[in-house]
């Protein structure tokens, strides 16, 4: 589990929905901060043995952070700052191309 | 100082190709390779193992890169039991697509003549709409048709490499790594290679180091007429399976990405990438796939194909410096098993492959009619 070295000051936080799930997150952290920092670290199934997956580079290298933000599937999660309202799920194996 | 049989340079498809095969005769073999500052066609190409467009006015060509296509069918579960590493290899058959009518007659005429002179030994379809829609059912309303050939199919070149490095290690070949080999200087019967900090006795030497066969091949008395040619590629995010059969410029990777390609530019010893290349590359995928209009790229490279005046291979023994092997190609994926399966045995001291007779850089020499 991870937590804060210094807490998130009142006032300077936004809330987020992770599947279903309001969350408080420091505004300013990339949303796989955030998911971290409540607890979450299981992000992802892959797309060839659905096996589970969660952040590792926290820099944008590794695409293990992948996640469904505001029904844009597999994007990077540490690379998108929260914002108020967003809404985040987890990304479940491979996407789907559109018809 | 160690003696080797064989001393392969270069580490990339070609030369860990022809080692492993050497390898596999029990010959000693060593790989002299350079690092991550060379020029590397192996580590950014497009993973096909194709058929359809080679061969065209040189039809041991094509009988050359259909052998392979046979042999791949040996070599993929091959190198699956010995290293535990699946290349991904599919001979699926794969289209070349053409987007409108008048492309598509030309192609037809172009694979025509293919088939004309091979006296037949290349087979093909041409197909309309519907046909190609049944087989690859998420190409675009737009697109005319395509030709079909069920030899043409991919791999991972990635996986294909390090497989052969596996292998090369598990049938007791050496793989060094370090600076460039500068200078090859006979000894006896033998030969001598020598690169900064190191040397290296060999009884016979194979080039086999891509692009940098230029400078080294004149030390053996043979010819390395060699053009960089540039080819940009994109990758996509890992989509859920969309494509069953690779075609000349998308092709789905067993992990889900797509890779797109790609283009040809004659941009020198320069291996960048360019927005408007790259933008083009997109458009003419996304006119083939408009499903892909929503599909994000995530990598983008340039890599340099090593080009020979005509685009065909160069295979040749040296006649100054007998023990001597030269071997540049532009298709080492598809020619991988070729090479580890005939070309290696050949050199190794075997039956010389009869299509490969004729690939020889005296092609390229001007000839002077006698009538003249
Ligand atoms: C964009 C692109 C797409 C392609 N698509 C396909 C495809 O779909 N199918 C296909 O079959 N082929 C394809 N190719 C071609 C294929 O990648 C090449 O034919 C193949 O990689 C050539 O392998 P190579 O070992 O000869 O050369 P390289 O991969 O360039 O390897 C040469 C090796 O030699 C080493 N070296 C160089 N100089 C020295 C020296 N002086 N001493 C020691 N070592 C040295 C380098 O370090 C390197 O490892 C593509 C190429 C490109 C660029
Ligand atoms: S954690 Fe590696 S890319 Fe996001």
């Amino acid at each position: 589990m991870f937590a804060y070295l210094k807490r998130p000051e009142e006032g300077r936080t936004v809330t987020i929905e992770y599947e279903g799930r309001k969350l408080i997150a420091r505004a300013g952290d990339t949303v796989a901060a955030a998911l971290l920092a409540s607890g979450i670290d299981r992000f992802r199934s892959t797309p060839v043995s659905q096996s589970p997956r969660g952040p590792w580079c926290m820099m944008g290298a590794c695409f293990d952070c992948l996640l469904e933000i505001d029904g844009v599937p597999n994007r990077q999660g540490c690379q998108v700052t929260v914002v108020e309202g967003m809404t985040v799920r987890s990304q479940q194996g491979a996407r789907r191309v559109s018809p | 100082m160690a003696n080797y049989d064989f001393a392969v340079v270069g580490g990339g498809l070609v030369g860990s190709a022809i080692a492993y095969g050497l390898c596999g005769e029990g010959h000693r073999v060593v790989v002299m390779d350079e690092g991550d500052v060379a020029y590397r066609a192996s580590r950014g190409n497009f993973g096909l193992v194709w058929i359809q467009s080679k061969g065209l006015g040189m039809p041991n060509y094509s009988d050359w890169s259909q052998s392979s296509s046979r042999l791949w069918l040996e070599l993929a579960p091959e190198l699956k039991e010995l290293t535990g590493i699946d290349v991904q290899h599919q001979r699926s058959g794969g289209v070349h697509i053409c987007h409108t009518e008048r492309e598509w007659l030309q192609r037809r005429e172009t694979m025509d003549r293919l088939s004309r002179e091979t006296e037949g030994r290349f087979h093909f379809e041409m197909l309309d709409h519907r046909a190609l829609a049944s087989l690859v059912p998420a190409i675009g309303g737009d697109v005319f048709g395509a030709s079909w050939t069920p030899m043409d199919g991919h791999a991972n070149p990635l996986y294909l490499l390090r497989a052969l490095h596996a292998g090369i290690h598990q049938r007791d070949g050496e793989y060094r790594r370090g600076g460039p080999v500068r200078r090859i200087a006979r000894d006896g019967g033998a030969f001598r290679l020598e690169r900064d900090g190191e040397s290296v006795h060999c009884q016979r030497v194979v080039l086999a180091a891509g692009l940098g066969n230029r400078g080294l091949a004149e030390q053996v008395g043979l010819e390395a007429p060699l053009l960089p040619n540039r080819g940009e590629v994109m990758i996509t995010e890992r989509v859920a399976p969309l494509l069953d059969i690779p075609t000349t410029y998308l092709r789905q990777t067993g992990e889900g990405s797509l890779q797109i390609g790609d283009s040809h530019e004659d941009v020198g010893m320069n291996d960048g990438t360019r927005t408007e290349v790259l933008a083009d590359i997109a458009q003419r995928a996304l006119r083939a796939f408009p499903r892909l209009r929503d599909v994000r790229i995530v990598r983008s490279w340039g890599a340099l194909r090593v080009m020979t005046p005509d685009g065909c291979p160069i295979y040749q023994a040296s006649v100054t410096h007998p023990g001597a092997y030269l071997a540049c190609c532009h298709s080492g994926v598809t020619l991988a098993a070729a090479h580890a399966k005939r070309l290696a045995p050949w050199i190794g001291g075997g039956e010389y492959p009869e299509e490969i007779v004729p690939l020889t850089a005296e092609r390229f020499h001007v000839r002077v009619s006698e009538t003249a």
